[in-house]
């Protein structure tokens, strides 16, 4: 057996599956892969030894008894720190979980634990899922495995990287503004946004509970297909989960086939503030689709200009109340209970000095734009505006049945460079914030190296909800294509860490 | 445009129950000043006849059946309280002492 490092998730089941290699030689080499690596590129917060090979050995103790075994079983996964896993350690990133052990698994896990995957630690990620490039975790930055010095983006900055790192197959990751999708475009893998509400949010620590939903990374989009098929579904413990059948994106990921479809490319999405060398990836994989047979054409989403500034009212307006939550009273950090302060003092010390500066920005900008006499202009204005850009899409629903655009405006930034400037920052999510603000699906995929600076760029596909098959099925055909004239997946030209 | 002030980050920070010191609320003034000016121009298009959306999928009550089910045991509840007492969450004092 090769490096089983480098197999697919697809693969690592098969080889399971047959007996080839055993799931606990699957994740030793993962451990082992991770042991060497993360000491450079730190995509772990937590590395769960134990328990890994547990899950492990509990697969092969099933497949020697004949007992049925899941899609994905005995393939490692990397899971953002933002999902409560019963006894391990879950920070968010954050100094005011330090050591906190949840008593209760999330639905994801439960999932998880239920397609007999093996979950191989906690992943860093910005402080709440609050930022763009993982710079803003407690617990140090995470680095890009195409380049040490730059950004594996974020908030699912760990995630992605531990996959483009070979550290797992597959990860999880949230996305509130893009937190899925531009760590995956930055790092050269795959990243799914399913539709809102189609993966259950029961034990994903909230952030923005209307924008937020995990979702998976791979470093193929079948790959990515399973881990959507294996997490997805109504739960009656998300009062937000959709009752209605998961659409087959499996089924969608292997019919690779665009014939007929017609692809909206979204103008507002591209132009000035765009990297040249992202442009010119972006419109050749464009051209791409209209060779392999679909019908491209030009859509305007006039209002997608004002989802940035909507988004960054709304996410900071539900945050503040969400976050609300750590007050140091039944879990967490409590600072300064010596029998002279009061709960309220101790509360207040204990948020002072537990959430870092993105975090405590935001908690403020929404307990503004909550405020008496500011609530109609700004929070009530940012939600007529999340009117207008779900609008915008149904009416370009009607003429597509996809649409497209660059994942961000440009390739992995370099570390430090854009700590200073919160607005800067937030232009990453320029491309992704509209999915969330509408609940549709949308995926990211690796559509080549910029020729400006050799790093990867990402190629955005936005579905209606609920309609998360079409994602898979223009993904699968653009990555067959994008594979054939490269010779190899894209991911191999990374270099060696 | 209405533009922050210190005053109005102190109040901010204490609805928000955050301590931050003299330091951290000039900074935050800035920066939400700047912030607050760049998303202000949502209410350009915001007009009367739009409706507001809170939610992208509609949001229904949802009721679960009364009988028991498994829950967390008051150990597992409590494993993560900074201070655990008599299967109670202590606190520190509510009130003021007259």
């Amino acid at each position: 057996m090769g490096d089983l490092t480098r197999l697919t998730a697809a693969q690592t089941a098969a080889v399971v599956a047959s007996g080839e290699a055993s799931a606990v030689d699957v994740t030793r080499a993962h451990l082992e892969r991770i042991d060497t690596v993360d000491t450079s590129v730190h995509a772990f917060l937590h590395v769960d030894v134990e328990g890994a090979l547990t899950a492990a050995a509990n697969v092969d103790a099933k497949r020697a008894a004949g007992e049925h075994l899941g899609a994905l079983a005995g393939v490692p996964l990397a899971l953002k720190d933002v999902l409560t896993m019963n006894g391990v350690p879950t920070t968010c990133g954050s100094k005011i979980l330090e050591g906190w052990r949840p008593p209760y698994d999330s639905t994801v896990v439960r999932k998880l634990r239920e397609a007999d995957v093996v979950i191989v630690g906690k992943t860093n990620m910005d402080e709440f899922a609050m930022g763009s490039s993982t710079e803003n975790s407690a617990y140090g930055v995470t680095r890009n495995p195409w380049d040490l010095n730059r950004i594996p983006g974020g908030s699912s900055g760990g995630s992605s990287a531990a996959v483009a790192g070979f550290e797992a197959p597959l990860a999880i990751g949230t996305d509130t503004g893009g937190s899925i999708r531009q760590p995956a475009a930055v790092t050269g893998i795959v990243g799914v946004k399913p539709t809102y509400g189609a993966v259950s949010r029961y034990g994903l620590i909230a952030f923005s509970s209307s924008l937020d939903q995990a979702g998976p990374f791979a470093r193929t989009v079948f790959d990515a297909a399973l881990l959507h098929a294996a997490i997805a579904g109504h739960d009656p413990l998300d009062s937000t989960s959709i009752d209605a059948p998961v659409p087959d994106v499996v089924a969608a990921a292997q019919h690779a086939d665009v014939r007929g479809l017609r692809v909206g490319v979204v103008r507002e999405l591209n132009g000035a503030g765009y990297d040249a060398g992202v442009r010119q990836r972006f419109s050749e994989a464009v051209d791409l689709l209209a060779e392999l047979g679909a019908s491209v054409g030009e859509v305007s989403c006039p209002h997608f200009d004002y989802a940035m500034p909507a988004y960054y009212l709304i996410a900071p307006s539900e945050c503040s109340s969400n976050l609300a939550r750590f007050d140091a009273m039944r879990f967490g950090l409590r600072i300064g209970d010596d029998g002279a302060h009061s709960a309220e003092e101790v509360m207040a010390l204990t948020r002072a000095a537990g959430f870092g500066a993105e975090v405590k920005r935001r908690i403020m900008l929404g307990t503004y734009a909550l405020s008496s006499g500011y609530y109609d202009a700004y929070y009530g204005s940012a939600q007529k505006v999340r009117t207008l850009i779900t609008r915008d899409f149904a009416a370009a629903f009607e003429n597509f049945d996809v649409l497209v655009s660059p994942t961000t405006p440009t390739t992995a930034f370099p570390i430090g460079e854009r700590t200073d400037d919160p607005l800067k920052m937030y232009l990453a999510d320029l491309d992704t914030i509209p999915s969330n603000l509408a609940g549709n699906a949308a995926m990211s995929l690796p559509c080549g190296l910029s020729p400006d600076d050799g790093l990867p760029v990402g190629f955005q596909v936005m579905a209606p909800a609920m309609a998360d098959d079409r994602l898979y099925r223009v993904g699968a055909a653009l990555e067959a294509a994008l594979n054939d004239r490269w010779g190899a997946p894209l991911i191999d030209q990374a270099p060696a860490l | 445009m209405p533009s922050i002030t210190r005053a109005d980050v102190a109040h901010l920070a204490r609805l928000s129950r955050l301590a931050l010191g003299d330091d951290e609320l000039d900074q935050m003034a800035g920066e939400l000043e700047v912030i607050i000016g760049a998303v202000a121009r949502v209410s350009e298009i915001a007009g009367a006849d739009v409706p507001p959306t809170s939610h992208s999928v509609p949001l229904t009550n949802v009721f679960r059946a009364d009988v028991v089910a498994p829950s967390l045991s008051p150990e597992a509840a409590l494993s993560g309280a900074p201070v655990a007492e008599d299967q109670r969450f202590r606190v520190p004092r509510m009130l003021d002492e007259e």
